[in-house]
């Protein structure tokens, strides 16, 4: 008898529990509207809307390749399984196309879809809680007066209980603050303009931040470099592994065009960040430079000398010799010695990487080449096995991948050896075996972009070089 | 020395380990098919197969290449008997100054030899990083077309054909 009422009470107390969770984690459909009239939005609101999500860099997650722009399906590979990004073109039944301007506001606010369900935060509402109304309204019109594309995302393929969108209710009790930007008022608006967009819809800290166990950005921890879809999204605080410190200046001309002289060019999924900044008014990218810059704050002493020394030497190795006129051309200088990762360089690398030839087209020098200074050699390996592939339809920076010839032990040799002539960082561990995982395809990767995005510039105005 | 082996064939050169194999190629064994385009990997003139796989030689020091099989057009047929990827470049006249054509087979080659079902999207894909200044392309990926189909039928080369159509 008193065992039957203990376990009673015990069902009883788990029951309310349960259903006091499901009450908390419940959130009501929001009514299915017909699709809206494009003609129905003010084009000004729409021209808004566009610079809006160019910032917000959404085509790059929904977009897949070879898919129409904003369609979604593209795999997005997490720690917990693979999420696949929403069709938000406004088709009425693979879109959200139904969608009312509130629903699209509660999940950018709260990211709860329309019909109720939470959202993974692979959705990054954990910064996109942050736009303002008026801001999510010509993110709406914007995208509610694209095609409509008929394209059912594919399942996410998670594990229970993650795939019960209740559980991130959860999640977002524990890792989740909802509420707009607050003004900074110790700050001019220029660096909260710059903050807003960083913080908000821009969410950089979605891969410069890392991440906890259960995908949370580490608080306290904000841009002190994270990952994303294998590449190193490196620390963006004083912990920058820049070799030439970051200015406001540098900062700006790198995220509007993709490269900077100092720092080389962007690739992987920050190459389509830069190609959607290249589209949005310089007032942004300049605000979003001031931000970043004092994050980073200013450099110490020691590491502008430093930076400002590296600039002036001529580099490691001299450039090599004009082989003929165009300039383009250089006979590559001789290895100094017999290391193996010294004759690959020599023979695969030093014909763009030392020839002197100015950014974007030419190599970067490779001392002043944050991914040879960085933490991890992820990118470097990346870069090395696949290039730079050229961006469809327009001029952009070229690597060859050498994928194809150089086995992993050659790839450890020639890591090794840039590591130690170009930084004066401690060395990389393990590399023949990062470097097998990246090609195994273990970890998912990045390397051309999604189409509707490019590798490239897109605003031609800002192609006009001098070369 | 380095020892290379070639279409099959073993080599001895006097070649520094560092040197790129387009070099050793032209220079020491005299061999012209691979060009020198660019000399930084970006235009694909010089393109030969390693293993089976498309590579620059231009930036490919020969260090790394003991013990594998290269193979550059000429590895592929010869004039009297074209191999099918050349027979098909021959048949749809996908040459104009030729410049690049050596380098376009051997991408080809590499694709097709794995796949000769490829998409035109996949051989599209797989033909990006090899340009033409002439802007043959329309011919170069008819001519890639007409090689899978060769391959696939494995109507040997074809030789006798192109006599017979040119009627010279």
């Amino acid at each position: 008898m008193k065992l039957a009422r203990v376990v009673a009470i015990v069902v009883v107390i788990v029951l309310i529990g349960l259903g006091g969770f499901v009450a908390f984690a419940w959130r009501s459909e929001i009514a299915a509207i017909d699709p809206p009239q494009p003609q129905s939005f003010d084009a000004a609101l729409v021209q808004k809307g566009a610079t809006l999500a160019a910032l917000g860099n959404c085509n790059s997650c929904h977009s897949a390749p070879a898919g129409k722009s904003f369609a979604g399906g593209l795999a997005l590979p997490t720690p917990f399984g693979t999420i696949y990004s929403t069709n938000i073109t406004p088709d009425p039944d693979t879109g959200i196309g139904r969608w009312s301007e509130a629903a699209f506001i509660r999940a950018m606010r709260e990211g709860v879809d329309r019909e109720g369900n939470h959202l993974y935060p692979a959705f990054p509402y954990d910064h996109f809680t942050k736009v303002t109304d008026d801001d999510d309204k010509a993110l709406y019109a914007y995208l509610m007066t694209r095609t409509p594309v008929r394209a059912e995302a594919p399942a996410n393929d998670l594990p229970f209980p993650l795939n019960v969108r209740l559980v991130l209710a959860g999640w977002k009790a524990l890792f989740f603050e909802s509420g707009p930007y607050v003004i900074d008022r110790a700050h001019d608006p220029q660096w909260n303009r710059g903050a807003y967009l960083v913080q908000g819809l821009g969410h950089c800290g979605s891969c410069h931040t890392p991440r906890n166990a259960l995908g949370a950005e580490e608080r306290g921890q904000e841009f002190a470099g994270g990952e994303a879809e294998g590449w190193t999204a490196y620390a963006l605080d004083a912990s920058s592994p820049a070799p030439v410190p970051w200015d406001a200046d540098a900062l700006k001309a790198y995220l509007a065009s993709g490269w900077h002289a100092h720092h080389g060019v962007a690739r992987g999924p920050m190459a389509e960040v830069t190609a959607n900044l290249g589209t949005v008014p310089d007032e942004d990218v300049q605000a979003i430079a001031t931000y970043v810059a004092s994050v980073m704050g200013p450099p110490s002493d020691a590491a502008k000398a430093r930076g400002d020394k590296l600039l002036q030497q001529p580099g490691v190795h001299q450039p090599g010799t004009d082989a003929q006129t165009a300039g383009t051309q250089t006979i590559p200088v001789k290895a100094d010695g017999q290391d193996q990762g010294a004759l690959i360089y020599a023979g695969a690398c030093s014909s763009c990487h030392d020839a002197g030839r100015p950014l974007p087209y030419g190599g970067i020098k490779l001392n002043l080449s944050t991914a040879v200074n960085g933490p991890d050699p992820s990118n470097p390996i990346n870069v090395i096995l696949y290039g730079l592939p050229a961006a469809e339809g327009q001029k952009s920076p070229v690597m060859p991948g050498f994928q194809g010839v150089l086995n992993d032990g050659q790839m450890a040799a020639l890591l090794t050896y840039m590591r130690m002539t170009f930084s004066d960082k401690p060395a990389w561990n393990d590399l023949e075996d990062k470097v097998a995982d990246i090609r195994k395809g273990d970890r998912e990767m990045t390397v051309h972009a999604a189409d509707g995005t490019s590798s490239a510039p897109a605003n031609p105005t800002r192609q006009n070089t001098s070369w | 020395m380095v020892a290379l082996t070639i279409n099959g064939e073993a080599h001895q050169v006097g070649a520094e380990p560092d040197t790129p194999l387009l070099y050793v190629l032209r220079d020491d064994l005299k061999m012209n098919g691979a060009k020198y385009g660019c000399g930084l990997g970006q235009c694909g003139a010089c393109t030969v197969m390693v293993d089976g796989e498309a590579v620059f030689s231009c930036v490919t020091p020969v260090l790394l290449l003991e013990g594998r099989e290269i193979t550059t057009v000429e590895g592929l047929g010869t004039v009297e008997k074209p191999g099918p990827m050349q027979q098909a470049f021959i048949e749809e006249q996908a040459a104009q100054c030729g410049y690049c054509i050596a380098g376009m087979m051997m991408r080809a080659q590499s694709l097709l030899q794995k796949n000769p079902n490829a998409s035109d999207a996949e051989i599209r894909a797989h033909m990006e990083p090899n340009l033409c200044r002439c802007g043959t392309h329309m011919r170069i990926m008819r001519a890639i077309h007409r090689a899978a189909e060769l391959m696939r039928s494995g109507a040997g080369t074809g030789a006798a054909r192109v006599t017979g159509e040119r009627g010279s």
